[in-house]
């Protein structure tokens, strides 16, 4: 079973929620950008919600289908159609073998998750399926997803499926508006954020930022704005996190994203609250934004929230999808 | 551990404490002795430690404790547990430290800064090898690329900033000198540092169970060898 690359996209990737317990030793966690519409494809496919999905940029690949197979999408919209059928997003679909997965036209966002009911038989390094691409680690032979590949699934009893047509589409839709926002992201201050001058932290409220042409899995630079310290500090090596805020040198900041170096040495001037991260990562070149301080305490039962919701999604899902495949 | 310290949070899944000032082998044996604390005492919650020069940091899974404990703020809980730890650990957990030699190839056909580093320092390249050679370093912490560690403290006399137009391209195994630290590049990378010799030991390999070849808080001693010894063990 396996669903073959016809053509390969910008950057096709397997992913899930990260490699975990050797950052000590330089190894970055990686794993998906956006953990929400990693989640999300997941549950409306009855997997966990950390199996191993395929992360997807734009232009995304062109996929065939060698088995009749249950799966989803979610994250960006990339306009995704089987035989010039429209496949929506954030819906479970049932796509026939023999048919081809095509992206069209980006409709919104950066990065798109496939997501395959029983879950694709990736490579494990390190305890994670996550795709190290500096390593050439675990996922699919340690790197992006190249034309002729043929990505396996796990060999798991699929659900009975009845795929009459070339897709099924699911009756329904997965509601996660509530869970990302688009033009104010919210920080808590860095341990730096205290040596940054008056003005600095006045524009870091007030001012509106944009996301400039690099950024990648890496981190985002950040245009728009230019920030200053009272005074330069040398600073010596210290961890960095996801989300982390860096001021560089030229006055300008960067977020550090999924792929991020486990220490740094720039002023860390805030830190974007996991529960926006995902939002962050559908942003794309141009876009703008305004940061939005809160307290630790905001950002750790804003997280929370966000959780509360996707767990009462999969258990909603949970019971559509049962009954559904029953019939 | 007596050494006054200081605890901040690294965003909301992530907490750091500050055990002393700069990079100093007292301040970063305590950093070490508290990760290993940690290593066999682990949080509850502790997806992973990043020990620096003078820092540990502690990442955590804010979802599963916020969970289990919704009105608890995670942070708070963590802290105290990480200033408990640090008041626990002493140097009997860091009493592991391994020495490590590594052979390292001097010759100025795998080494493209060593000349001009020496002219600079007004030595000999050889002056600058058996400078090099003959302090044990400590490992201070890994970052940068994975297994890339930071090492410490080279002689005074061949202390050497950064190249000002990093390379595009530092071949893996390189050897060099940026500052008062020294290190090896685990893969093909750009890189600023000043390249003064090149190992045939891999410091990184992911088909093994510890996939980095140094550890934080290691002891290594470089030691040189001929351009053919350096083939023969590229090639073995």
């Amino acid at each position: 079973m396996s669903l073959h690359i016809i053509k390969h996209g910008l950057l096709d990737l397997v992913q899930d929620a990260g490699r975990y317990g050797y950052q000590h030793l330089g190894i970055n966690p990686g794993g998906v950008m956006d953990s929400i519409a990693m989640h999300v494809a997941n549950i409306l496919v009855g997997n966990d919600p950390s199996e191993a999905v395929l992360e997807m940029h734009f232009p995304a690949a062109e996929i065939e289908f060698e088995e009749t197979l249950l799966i989803a999408l979610a994250g960006a919209d990339l306009s995704a159609s089987v035989d010039a059928k429209e496949i929506p997003v954030l819906t479970p679909v049932i796509i026939q073998k023999g048919s081809v997965l095509h992206f069209g036209r980006k409709q919104n966002g950066a990065r798109i998750y496939l997501a395959a009911c029983g879950g694709f038989a990736a490579e494990e390094w390190l305890g994670s399926f996550s795709t190290h691409t500096k390593v050439k680690a675990g996922g699919f032979e340690g790197r992006a997803l190249q034309k002729n590949d043929r990505i396996n699934l796990k060999e798991k009893q699929q659900p009975v499926l009845s795929a009459d047509q070339t897709a099924k589409i699911f009756p329904w839709r997965a509601n996660v508006s509530d869970m990302y926002r688009e033009h104010s992201f919210r920080f808590i201050p860095g341990n730096e954020y205290w040596s940054l001058d008056e003005t600095s932290k006045h524009k870091l409220a007030k001012e509106t930022f944009v996301i400039s042409r690099e950024n990648d899995r890496m981190g985002y630079r950040l245009g728009g704005v230019s920030l200053q310290m009272t005074a330069t500090t040398e600073l010596i090596s210290t961890a960095v996190a996801r989300g982390t805020m860096q001021l560089l040198p030229d006055g300008q900041l960067i977020i550090l994203m999924a792929d991020h170096q486990t220490t740094g040495g720039y002023p860390r001037v805030g830190h974007i609250i996991t529960a926006d991260i995902s939002s962050l990562a559908q942003m794309q070149a141009g876009e703008k934004f305004s940061l939005e301080q809160v307290t630790l305490a905001d950002a750790e039962n804003l997280l929370l929230k966000q959780q509360m919701d996707l767990q009462q999604l999969q258990n909603a899902c949970n019971f559509r999808l049962q009954e559904y495949l029953q019939r | 551990m007596s050494t006054p310290y200081h605890i901040y949070p690294c965003g909301d899944h992530a907490v750091t404490i500050e055990l002393g000032d700069g990079i100093n082998a007292a301040v970063n044996q305590n950093v070490i002795s508290l990760f290993q604390y940690l290593t066999e005492h682990k949080i509850e919650g502790m997806k992973d430690m990043i020990p620096a020069y003078n820092t540990l940091t502690i990442v955590y899974d804010t979802s599963l404790l916020k969970k289990k404990n919704p009105g608890i703020p995670v942070y708070e809980t963590i802290s105290a547990h990480l200033q408990k730890a640090a008041g626990l650990a002493n140097e009997k957990n860091a009493a592991r430290a391994r020495l490590i030699k590594i052979p390292v190839c001097y010759d100025p056909s795998l080494a493209p800064d060593l000349v001009s580093l020496a002219e600079t320092h007004q030595l000999s390249v050889d002056e600058v090898v058996k400078l090099h050679t003959a302090r044990t370093y400590r490992v201070y912490m890994i970052g940068f690329l994975p297994g890339f560690a930071y090492m410490g403290s080279v002689d005074e006399k061949i202390i050497t900033p950064r190249k000002t137009q990093p390379r595009t391209m530092v071949p893996a195994g390189s050897v060099g000198i940026a500052g008062e630290q020294t290190g090896i590049y685990p893969f093909d990378s750009p890189g600023g540092w000043q390249l003064i010799g090149q190992t045939f030991t891999q410091m990184f390999d992911e088909k093994k169970e510890t996939p980095c070849y140094l550890q934080p808080g290691d002891e290594v001693q470089f030691y040189p060898v001929s351009i053919a010894e350096f083939e023969k063990g590229k090639n073995t």
